[in-house]
Parts: C-alpha cells; structure tokens; sequence
C-alpha cells in the first residue's frame, strides 16, 4: 500500500512537467506579448509610451530570450515558490492571487461538500423507491437543476433575493472586509455570503450526481450478494448500507478527480455573475490582457487540482475496494 | 401423513410474475413436503419454477412476483404451530428471524452471491451478529471452527480474506458455511454445484451429505441433473411448467417413473452404459435433413490422407501481473498449454475433456490461430498438400479460415442480436466470396432445414429464438461454408438437459451425413463420450491421457482420469458415489497421482508412453509401460 501512494505521488511529478510545458505552450501561442499589448491599448489612448521602462521590464523577465529558456526560468521559479510578475497589478503573482486563492478552494470545498450531503439521501430514496411518485418528482427537479444554465440561476436567484429580503448577494463578503486581514467578523460575513454561490455552482452537480447514484444503486440492487444478505435475515434498511451502497461508493469516489476542477473551472461565469472574490474571474482577465506569468500560475493550479484530485481518488479507492488493494494475494 | 411430521408443507402455491403486456404463470398450484432431516431433491428444467419455489419459501421473491398458497413451516424447535411463511410480511421481523437461522439458502454461483468488498469471514459472521447475542470473539471463534469444518486448512487466515482471492470450490464452501452456521432446520441449495468442476462438485456434494446428516437437517435441493439426485435425494418432486408432475421417494421415481416429462427426461441424459450406437431420445426430437445440405458430401472429405490436423509439442504461456501496484514484483507466467501433441483423423470426432482452467479453449484457439502458441507446430492436410497453419498469411490464412470453424459455448453472445438469421448464416459466404446474392439465400435455406429449424424463420433476429435453436443457428453458421474441421467448444454446457440432447443428436447425424471431422471439447465426460470415437484428457496444460472411447472409459490409467470418472455422479440408484475413495485418488493435485506420472518440478520429465491399441498415458520416460497400470 506504502509503495502504491509513494508510486502514485512520483507518477504526479512527470504529469505536471509535461501540463506546464503545454500551458507555456498555450499562453505563447498567441502572437506577440503582455508589452506589445500594453503598448498598443495606451498609444490608442493616445499617450506616450517610456520604451525604456518597457524595454527594462523586458529583460528583467527574459523575454529577448528564447521560448525554452523561458519555460526553465518560469518552471524553475515556480519549484522556488515564485510564480513571476503581474504586469497588469504590477505586483507579483502570489500577491494578487493571495486570498483569491483560498476563498477559491473555500467555496469549491463548501460546494462539494452540498453536492454530497443533498445527493446522496436524494439518490438513494429514488433508487430504492423506483417509479415512485418520489421518484419521478425528484427526477424531475434533478432534471431542471442539470437544464438550467448555473449564470441563469445566479441572476433568478439575486433578482429574488433583492426583492424579497432587500439584500445583495454579490460577492463573497461584506466589502468593507475585502482588504483586511483574516478576523472572526469577516469570517462571519464569508459565511453569511457563502450559501448562495455555492447553491448555484452546485446545483447542476448534485443533480447529475443523484442521477448516477441513483442508476448505480438500481444496478447494484439486482444483483446476487443482496438476496443472499436478505436469505441472511438482514434487515432491508441494513442491507442497503452495508452491501449495494458500499459498491456504489466506488463511483463516488472515482468522481472526485473530475470533480475539483470541473467546479472550479465550471464556476468562472457564476463568479463573474456573483462579482465573487474568487480566482475564476481573474484568470480570464489574465488571458484576455496575456499577463502570461497569471493566467499560466492559474492554469498550473487547476492542473494540480486535477492531479490532486485523480491521486485522492485513487487511495480512496483503494482504501475501499480490496481488489484494487490485493490484486497480487489471489490464491486462485 | 399428518402436518406435524412434516417440517415444511407446499400447499397450492401459486406465483406469477407480472411482465411487459401481462402476467406469466411460473408456479401453478404446487404441492410437496420436505420431511425433517430427509433430502427432497426439486428437479426441473430452468424456467420451470424451481427457483421460484425457493424464493418464495424465503420470502426473498422479486417484486414484480405475486404468491398464492401456503407454505406451512413446523420448525422443531419453534414447539409451536406450524407458521405460514407466505402470510409474514416479507420485510417485517418474523421472517428475517428465521431467514439464515431456521431456513437458509445456498446460490447456484458463489461467485455473485458473496459481496467482493467483504470479507467471508465477515459475511458469515454476520449471521450470527443478526440472529444470536454472541460477542465479537465468539463469533470469531464460532465462524472459524465452521471454516475448518467446511475444509479451509487455515481458517485463522481465511476469515480474513475476500471471495476473489478463493477458487470457486472455496466460495461454495464458504456459502456453506455462511447458510450452516446457525443450525438452520432447513437448508435449500438452489444448484449448489452447476457452476463447480465435476471433481470440486462431487467435494461438495460430500461435504453437504456429510453436514446435513450430522447436523440432522433437511434439505431442499434443487436441481436439474439426475446423478445429483440420485446420489443426494431421499425424496424426489418433478417440475415441469410449473406444475409438479411427480412426487415421492427417490427409489419409486428412478425405478418406475411414471409422467412421460420424466421418462423423457431420464431418457434424454447421456450414460456412460450405452450401446455403440444408441441414441439418445431428445424429448422434442428435430428432424435432420443434412442430405439437402450441399448436395454430395465431398470427394476430398472422404479420401485423402488419414490425418486431418496434427498438432505437434505446442505450448502458450500467459503472462501474469503478480504484484499489482509497480509491475516490479515478479510477472508470473501461467502456462496454459504445456507440451501438447494429438492428431485428429479424418472423419473422427475426438474429444477433449478437462476441468476449467486446463487449457482446453486455448487449444481450440490456437487451432483456429486465434491465439499463437510459443512453441510448436500445427499441420493442416485436406489432400491439398500439408499446410503449416502456424505459418500461413494473407490469402492462405482466409482460405484455412473456411475450412476449420467453431461453435461457440454461448448461443446468446455468439450471435450478434442485430442480424437476422439471414444475415448470420450468408455472413461467412459474404466475406469468402461464395456464390450470387441469389443463389446465398438458397444455401441459408438449406442451411437452415439441414439443422431442422423452420424456412419461414430466416428473417428473424436471435431474441425470438429459444437457447437450443439458438445453438443450432450457431452450428449452421460453422456449417456454411463447408468446413473440414469442426471445432466445438462446449457446445451443450449452455443448454438444459433435454435441449442438450437434441443438438448432440443433431451434430452426432451431421457429422455422419457429411463426413464431417469434429474436435468436441466438454467438461462432461458423459457427454463427451456419447460423441467422440477418441477422447483425450487434459489437466493443467497437459494432455495426461489419450485412448480411444471404450479404452479410455473401461481401463482408464492415468490418475487424474481416474478420479474424473470416479466424481461423475450417475443418474443411477446403484451407482452412487463413492465418496471415500474421491479422496483418495486426488484429482488435479498433483502430489497425489504417485511418483510415476508427476514431473516432480523437472522440465520435460514427462513424455507419452504408449500402451498399445492407440493409448497414451503421460508418465516418467524412465518408467516402463505396464508398471503404469493400477
């Protein structure tokens, strides 16, 4: 088992080189640079422009050399700790990012955690209650939440929320919040804000989710083990959990690799919808203005996420099921 | 008989299931008993509403099934009136307290009916976390005896494994012993040994006898092979269409059986006492007319050299991933075919028999190069000059294709459900390029009449036929175009025991009417015996026997042969099993089969001695041939 994780963590470190070396690749693509960009947007303001100052810049971050080194400087900075230089904020990249980040993992964190607690009991009342009026009627509301568009929930739900209890829901705090530093009344005001983003990004999830569990149980709950625990005299209840629930898991489990960045990534409309202080708006900003040190600290941090994700997926599962954890002790 | 000497009382019991566009009868108006610590075997064919029966006794029916009836259960112990285990509710507690303590059940595979993420010494001790007060240790100490009893060597180590890490003989213990633990008064084996070995079927077999008789229980048994019941039943109930045509003692049903689904049915099961030449009687027996098929039967089928296929010192081994997690542990190799030769004769049927897992399928895939061996050489001669079939390519290889064809194991997977029976059958044309689109339909017709199945079916898909047209679909398909060399691969294991006979009758007068050569592979010996003029057997990659039919079956040498023959349960009073010298004789292990026919660990150490008449025993090469004889 020691070896399977300590093999899987060295599998990460190849995966990574190889996705920095296609998110370099992505963010050079365009032509020319952050200053050619930057130039043109103030000569058509029709300001002067302090070559010097620009030309500095560029040197200092390299970029007269070439693309190779380039990547080595970027991917050795990155090993340091130094994800570059914004040139949009002016500030380097782990200053702008800086809490962004957090609340970032916050609300996804937040958002799984809700996917579970409503699909699963949902799932498996629909599983066990097949063709049921319940059933249906879950379906249906499951359906609806998959349907929707989450950018269209967020503006129904802020239309409502202003009309009915007078409040703005924007943002993930109270402004005044917004560059203090950590206390328990911004905590408070977090949590107050937090409820609303995270109904709306997981609300497609959970009702995907409550389909899958649902067609995953149906399937479990025809198969052989279960009338042999109900010749037992198990109880249904108990022979629910124990037996077909347990071999369910497994799905769940493996959903969540997919499922960090998928919310992460998924989230960036909402976000800009909510003006939520998260990193999803900004790294859209970064792509559009190429402020290439960001947008590529962005792209490797959902990168990690995924990797992350793919590797708690897989000790899980093999924490869960002993025929991935014994695959060589068959005696056959 | 009173109510109170029988434990359990079946009174018109009625099941039906309600289905797409209806409702379907499986059980009409049932009546037996099962007397206390006596067997009563249920004997039917599959869909005749045995399993129904059980189910419902438990209580653990599908939903969609209604039950009318009463099941009257008089449990000793109880002292009290008999229940009607029909009027408890099927979720409530009454019945879940005597499912698994007073009435438990054993499944037809082990291999689904136990939880993979479980371990069996969790499952079973979950009985008794349900249905006694017994504490963690005690179950422990209770569950481990029972594992030692049921004939794990190391119980300790055994409670804490999972199913996949037990051979299927192990799992079927281990369900025993989940179904005993509680001293169940009544314990129902739903086909506890269809999905074993004949030689792990006769250990379990044993091992219930045993348990049920020390344990004074009874039991119901269900089945639909008459050598178990012959060997196990005290009491005997035929089903057939959901009604129960006979009832009563297991020597009145075998000696003088009465309904004509009975006779048939006993009439129907290959035996190892028939006459060269004797037929089975299938109970719908299918008219062949082999003779409208292909016009003449072939010159070269009839002339030419003797040998058709000679196969010579072929071996494959599979590699293994041992240690899963880095593919550093060592890969270990299983050799599934080791050292193989036989011929097959023109216009022979030799058959091949052995346990799962002996390499039988991997001969018959490397025979149609479906699989190439490591080592060895194949010879192909249909009087068109030797062919090395190892070796061919391209266009040689397509034409070999035609010549050797296969029937499959599965009529349901091996036929595709999305082509009409036309397109199966003029498939194989299509692709060799045989004849006009016109004149394919014709051969599909004639194909069609020659394994008895009706013209007017041609457009038809495979859901709407039964598993037994099915198969013979199949054998039309390999007879298309016109092969040298049939291959069958278990082509009845599928198939219920009256079915079973018609398509070995069919095969058995097609292989005479066209002269064709086959190569029948089976586990049952019985069945391989009806068909084949050679038998050979094979046991772990080995062929370690090879005679003709009647050598082979009088004066089998070889130890593992031996034993095979010895496991076979006949459908006869006077033949029962000999469960004490099962033991002794050992079976696949090979420790047991004596210094001169292990290899004790040596390569090549073994070599085919001949023993005259065409029988071949693999033995030591140091040994000489009539010491080999018991």
């Amino acid at each position: 088992m020691l070896r399977y994780i300590l093999w899987r963590i060295a599998v990460m470190v190849p995966t990574l080189l190889i996705i920095s070396a296609l998110v370099f690749t992505i963010i050079e693509l365009p032509p020319g640079d952050y200053f050619e960009s930057y130039i043109a947007e103030i000569r058509a303001q029709g300001e002067g422009v302090n070559m010097e100052q620009i030309e500095a810049l560029r040197q200092q971050y390299g970029f007269d050399q070439p693309p190779l080194l380039r990547y080595l400087y970027w991917v050795g900075g990155m090993l340091q700790g130094d994800f570059g230089y914004s040139f949009e904020y002016e500030l380097p990249v782990s200053e702008v990012v800086g809490d962004r980040l957090w609340l970032t993992v916050l609300v996804s964190f937040f958002t799984i955690m809700f996917t579970w607690i409503i699909a699963f009991p949902i799932g498996i009342y629909a599983a066990t209650h097949q063709y049921s009026w319940g059933d249906y009627g879950l379906s249906l509301v499951g359906l609806i939440g998959i349907a929707i568009p989450n950018f269209m929930l967020a503006l129904i739900l802020m239309y409502f929320a202003n009309t009915w209890f007078g409040t703005s829901i924007g943002h993930l705090m109270d402004q005044k919040y917004l560059s203090e530093p950590m206390s328990w009344e911004k905590a408070k005001s977090i949590l107050e804000h937090l409820w609303i983003p995270v109904i709306i990004i997981g609300a497609a999830g959970t009702a995907g989710m409550i389909r899958r569990l649902r067609a995953n149980l149906l399937d479990e709950l025809q198969k052989q083990y279960v009338v042999t625990a109900r010749a037992k005299g198990l109880s249904p209840s108990r022979t629910l959990v124990k037996y077909p629930l347990r071999m369910a898991l497994n799905f769940f489990i493996s959903d969540i690799g997919s499922i960090l960045p998928a919310i992460i990534s998924g989230a960036e409309i909402t976000a800009i919808v909510l003006s939520l202080e998260t990193t999803g708006p900004m790294l859209i900003k970064a792509l559009q203005s190429q402020d290439m040190y960001l947008a590529g600290s962005f792209l490797m941090f959902l990168a990690f996420l995924t990797v992350i994700g793919v590797l708690i997926s897989d000790l899980a599962l093999a924490v869960l099921d002993p025929r991935i954890r014994l695959q060589g002790r068959s005696t056959k | 008989m009173t109510s109170g000497a029988d434990l359990l009382r079946v009174e018109g019991l009625r099941i039906t299931f309600s289905v797409l566009g209806g409702e379907v009868e499986a059980v009409r108006g049932a009546n037996f008993r099962i007397l206390p610590g006596k067997v009563t075997a249920l004997v039917g064919e599959s869909g005749s509403g045995k399993s129904a029966i059980s189910q419902a006794i438990m209580g653990i029916l599908p939903s969609v099934a209604k039950v009318g009836g009463r099941v009257l259960f008089n449990d000793p112990e109880a002292g009290t009136k008999p229940v009607d285990l029909l009027s408890l509710d099927t979720d409530g507690h009454e019945i879940q307290a005597i499912r698994g303590a007073r009435i438990s059940k054993i499944f037809q595979e082990p291999m689904t009916s136990l939880s993979p993420l479980h371990t069996i010494g969790n499952q079973i001790s979950e009985v008794l976390t349900i249905h006694t007060d017994a504490d963690g240790s005690e179950r422990r100490a209770r569950t481990e005896q029972l594992l030692g009893y049921v004939g794990f060597s190391d119980p300790k180590r055994a409670y804490d494994m999972y199913p996949f890490e037990l051979s299927g003989g192990m799992r079927q213990r281990a369900m025993i012993a989940m179904a005993l633990i509680c001293r169940p008064a009544l314990l129902i084996a739903d086909e506890p040994t269809t999905a074993l070995d004949v030689t792990v079927q006769a250990q379990i077999l044993q091992l219930l006898r045993e348990l049920q008789s020390k344990l004074n229980m009874a039991m119901l048994l269900i089945t639909h092979d008459l050598g178990v019941v012959a060997n196990m039943a005290d009491e005997v109930v035929v089903i057939y269409h959901g009604d129960i045509v006979e009832a009563g003692p297991v020597d009145a049903i075998f000696r003088n059986p009465q309904h004509p689904y009975l006779k048939g049915l006993m009439a129907a099961v290959p035996h190892f006492d028939m006459k060269p030449g004797e037929r089975l009687k299938a109970l719908r027996e299918v008219p062949v007319k082999a003779g409208t098929l292909l016009g003449r039967p072939d010159a070269r089928r009839v002339s030419g050299p003797d040998v058709l296929v000679s196969v010579r010192n072929v071996s494959k081994t599979f590699a293994t991933r041992s240690s899963g997690w880095f593919g550093t542990g060592a890969a270990s190799s299983h050799r599934a075919v080791d050292n193989v030769s036989f011929d097959i004769r023109r216009g022979e049927c030799l058959g091949l028999v052995g346990e799962s897992g002996s390499g039988k399928t991997t001969v018959s895939k490397i025979l149609m190069r479906a699989v190439t061996p490591d080592t060895g050489s194949i010879t192909f001669d249909d009087g068109e000059g030797a062919l090395d079939v190892l070796k061919l390519d391209g266009p040689e290889l397509k034409a070999l294709r035609a010549k050797i064809q296969m029937v499959f194991q599965d009529p349901v997977s091996s036929l595709s459900p999305r082509m009409t029976v036309k397109n199966i059958l003029s498939e194989p044309l299509e692709i060799h390029g045989r004849g006009t689109p016109k004149s394919r339909v014709e051969t599909v017709r004639s194909l069609l009449q020659a394994v008895g199945l009706d013209q007017r079916f041609i457009n038809r898909y495979p859901h709407s036929f039964s598993g037994g047209q099915r198969q013979r679909i199949g054998i039309a398909r390999a007879l298309a175009l016109v092969p040298q060399l049939l291959i069958c691969d278990e082509p009845v294991s599928a198939l219920d025991v009256s079915v079973q006979a018609q398509i070995l009758n069919l095969l058995k007068d097609l292989q005479k009417e066209l002269g064709l050569t086959t190569f029948f592979i089976s586990h049952n010996l019985a069945v391989v015996d009806y068909m084949a003029d050679r038998i050979a057997v094979m046991c772990a990659g080995r062929i370690v026997e090879l005679a003709p039919r009647e050598v082979l079956m009088r004066n089998p040498v070889h130890p593992y042969t031996r034993s095979l023959l010895a496991a076979i349960p006949y459908p006869d009073l006077d033949r029962k099993l000999d469960f004490d010298s099962l033991q002794a004789s050992g079976g696949s292990d090979q420790q047991r089969w004596g210094v001169q026919f292990s290899d004790g660990g040596e390569e090549n150490a073994l070599f085919p001695a001949d023993l005259g008449g065409g029988h071949y025993v693999l033995a030591r090469k140091s040994v000489d041939a009539r010491e080999l004889r018991p």
